[in-house]
């Protein structure tokens, strides 16, 4: 194999894994619907030549990119020879071709797991989940191959390459598309899982078991995913913020929303048989706000710092993609919905109410954001006005939502399925009142003055996460205190995974209201050897220096902080210009800690000599991304559940100890 | 090439900071407002950025006629409609309340009374003495046989 050739052979297999997609869409589902088992059959081998091909290309792309391949347009336009060795790799999905590869090759992994790991599946219902799996790799290898084909080939290749945007040359970026990506595509399988169970026409307690683990990876990756996207922002972007409301951020949020609502109410199509309709028609809106999302960062309709393509085609493709397989999956199920009958029945106080208005709640809360993020094209196109909707709609639309989710969350999480007694259920919460109470008036009575985010705020966090303990004592039972360490340890692991996320919820809320009520800023002239205090914390600027890096120019200051007179440690804040791409960033300095962070940018000298300095003091702000990964952390706990191990399937798999909640 | 990138990066200038110091009004009251202010305009060079977040000269532009025009005593609405005036509404990030946009912003409580009201008759539907099916005439007969023989 010569290497010159590699990039044909990219090009080459990935026509192939098109062709392999064709037909594990086509032959399984005619075997199904006949019931030819041989035709059925043919799923697994296709899904497994169909990943094993894209894999080589994907492989392909990326030796490209590490050799610096200059006669492949996509090189040429986002890489660089200076460029390191990590960010040339991670630039393989830093632009529009690249990354779509890599959205089709994580759709491959996924549906060639579901074919390995599926085993136990019943034949039809396998066959046609691949195949619907299958289709949607059709649509998008051949929006990669006739609109976005990234082995395009330049007929004179120049020396070097026109670099990468420096704002992506960093670590929590390059990782954050393929989390978000292992997200959205996970989605997929729980539609496809929807669309083969409309096909059969059935809808029970295993189908629910089997697409819960999807789902639950699907929405683990996108926590993951939009904490990194987040994480990136306040420390690359320079003041700080972790969410600005931005389309393309809404387009991983929107997905992320209606997955924790399918997350839930999966849970009661398995426990109790009813919400089917429902759960399947949540299943096919999560994929298609995957789809809506991957159009609005595609398509650059929306323009955002994100949107790297501006070409209408390949808007009108993915646009089509959309209409078709929402279209088709929607009038599938209007036509089959009626056969899915529910089974159990509930009262009104119930664990199984609770969850309805849970995903009452997110699922509007996801629709709030869906009007707000394409309300700007629609008052455009249909009233002729060109307006924002930025952050203060969100706010003041989204949050009243999310605090009422909050306020029921522990109350629904520990009541019984089928009849509760909200009198008794509230009494066991007892202490979480208590202290929740306790800590809003504590907080309302130290600060003087100030908004009520901070006491509102934690105080909704204290009632989550002692809510969530109190679902794990009550787990536990009565008796001595080794009998419930005892049961605390047997409970299946998805209790755990429950309990931990909502804890993991609660901490995120913590940070957040403790973020936006009590953070510090100052904005300040500083000369060289002047020290300032901001809160109970001094900074002194010691110099000044110009200083260069592997690919990039840097003004660097040196300063030092302490708290009453004992040094904490040394900030460099950064400002950097990435000469390739002629765009200054800047880096901040963050002295990181468990109670604050202290954030400092620095900006230009002035006339004076001195140089513009801000600091900020933000409370608690690790605790944002630590409650994200405490949540996927649950999210991993519930996903090792012996009960979805063995079981796909095996749906006469003994009970587990624990009686059924 | 490569050395007229670097000389180019030279001199192009390099803004950092949202706010500058020089910016800052005395009157803290007054710059209390203005940032508030700022936090609801939207920079219109930028993408999806406030002018207090912006790095922009138009962003800078913008928070220096703010200030300007609360130090000549306007009130927060009348900055608002000044800048309106000029630059139309695309510059509010905060979406007005006329209008078609009352779609908008109703949009999602009447989702919410829309499928709690479907949430709640479902979930009534579903209770146990609604659910368990009445017995038909028939059965009725033959459950009295039953329990008279």
């Amino acid at each position: 194999m010569l290497p010159v050739m590699i990039a044909e052979i990219g090009h080459f297999t990935l026509i192939l894994a098109f062709f392999a997609a064709i037909v594990q869409f086509i032959i399984p589902l005619i075997g199904a619907s006949k019931g030819w088992r041989g035709w059925m059959t043919v799923a697994e081998p296709a899904a497994t030549a169909q990943f094993a091909l894209v894999l080589t290309s994907f492989a392909a792309l990326t030796y490209a990119f590490v050799m610096s391949d200059f006669s492949l347009l996509v090189v040429v336009q986002n890489s660089h020879t200076l460029k390191p060795l990590l960010y040339k790799i991670t630039g393989v999905w830093g632009n529009h071709e690249g990354s779509l590869l890599l959205w089709v090759m994580i759709l491959a992994l996924f549906g060639a797991c579901a074919a390995w790991f599926g085993q136990n599946l019943p034949a039809t219902l396998r066959a046609r989940v691949l195949s619907v799996q299958a289709a949607v790799g059709v649509a998008f290898y051949a929006f990669i191959l006739f609109t976005s084909n990234p082995f395009t080939r330049l007929a004179t290749a120049p020396f070097d390459g026109e670099g990468l945007n420096p704002l992506l040359q960093d670590i929590g970026l390059a990782l954050h598309p393929p989390f978000l990506y292992l997200g959205y595509v996970g989605l997929s399988m729980s539609f496809s899982f929807a669309v083969a169970a409309l096909i059969e026409g059935k809808v029970d307690a295993a189908w629910a078991r089997w697409v819960r683990p999807w789902t639950l990876a699907a929405w683990l990756f996108l926590t993951i995913g939009i904490a990194l996207g987040s994480w990136w922002a306040y420390y690359e972007l320079g003041w700080g913020g972790f969410w600005f409301w931005d389309p393309v951020e809404n387009a991983s949020f929107m997905p992320w929303l209606i997955s924790a609502a399918l997350l839930h109410s999966a849970i009661v199509v398995e426990k109790r048989e009813v919400l089917k309709s429902w759960t399947i028609l949540l299943a096919i809106l999560a994929f298609g706000f995957s789809l809506i999302g991957t159009f609005i960062v595609r398509s650059g309709v929306l323009t955002s710092v994100h949107a790297f393509a501006n070409d209408p085609e390949r808007g009108v493709f993915i646009l089509s993609i959309l209409v078709i397989f929402m279209g088709g999956a929607l009038v599938l199920y209007a036509l089959r919905a009626g056969v899915m009958e529910a089974k159990g029945v509930f009262g009104l106080a119930s664990r199984e109410t609770a969850l309805v208005i849970n995903n009452v709640l997110l699922a509007v809360s996801a629709f709030i954001v869906f009007v707000g993020t394409i309300w700007p094209l629609i008052a455009e196109l249909f009233f002729d006005r060109k307006l924002s909707v930025g952050p203060p709609f969100f706010d003041a639309a989204f949050t009243p939502f999310i605090v009422t989710l909050a306020v029921i969350l522990p109350i629904g999480s520990i009541m019984p399925w089928k009849r509760a007694r909200l009198k008794r259920t509230l009494r066991q919460l007892a202490p979480a009142l208590v202290l929740t109470v306790l800590v809003i008036g504590l907080i309302w009575t130290m600060q003087t003055g100030k908004t009520l985010i901070g006491p509102i705020g934690v105080g909704l966090a204290v009632w989550l996460f002692v809510g969530a303990v109190i679902d794990l004592l009550m787990r536990a039972g009565r008796g001595a205190v080794s009998d419930r360490m005892r049961r605390l340890r047997r409970l299946p692991r998805a209790d755990w995974g429950k309990a931990v996320a909502h804890m993991g919820f609660g901490i995120t809320v913590f940070g957040i209201s403790a973020l936006l009520a009590w953070e510090v800023e100052d904005i300040r002239v500083v000369a060289i050897g002047e020290t300032y205090d901001v809160g109970s914390y001094s900074l002194t600027l010691n110099d000044v220096r110009d200083d260069r890096g592997p690919n990039y120019n840097t003004t660097i200051a040196d300063m030092s902080l302490s708290r009453d007179g004992v040094s904490i440690g040394a900030l460099y804040p950064e400002k950097r210009v990435y000469p390739v791409a002629g765009m200054p960033t800047t880096e901040a300095a963050i002295n990181q800690s468990i109670l604050r962070d202290v954030y400092v940018v620095i900006g230009d000298q002035q006339d004076d000599g001195g140089w513009a300095v801000r600091t900020y003091i933000k409370p608690f702000a690790n605790w944002i991304w630590l409650g994200a990964i405490i949540m996927s952390l649950g999210g991993v706990l519930s996903l090792t559940d012996r009960r979805y191990r063995i079981a796909a399937g095996a749906s006469k798999s003994p009970k587990s100890a624990v009686p059924a909640e | 090439m490569r050395v007229l990138l670097l000389v180019l990066s030279l001199f192009m200038a390099t803004p950092a900071l949202a706010v500058l110091p020089d910016e800052i009004l005395d009157d803290p009251v007054l710059e209390e407002r203005a940032r508030e202010l700022s936090k609801g305009l939207r920079c219109l060079v930028c993408r999806n950025e406030s002018i207090d977040e912006s790095n922009a000269d138009l962003a800078r532009d913008l928070r220096l006629l703010v200030r300007e025009r609360l130090v000549a005593g306007d009130t927060d609405d009348e900055v608002i409609a000044y800048l309106v005036d000029r630059y139309g509404e695309f510059v509010l990030l905060n979406p007005t309340r006329t209008g078609a946009n009352l779609i908008l912003w109703i949009a999602g409580p009447a989702m919410f009374v829309l499928a709690g009201g479907i949430a709640l008759f479902y979930v009534r539907r579903r209770r146990p003495d609604n659910a368990v099916a009445t017995l038909s005439e028939d059965e009725e007969k033959r459950l009295d046989e039953i329990l008279n023989s």
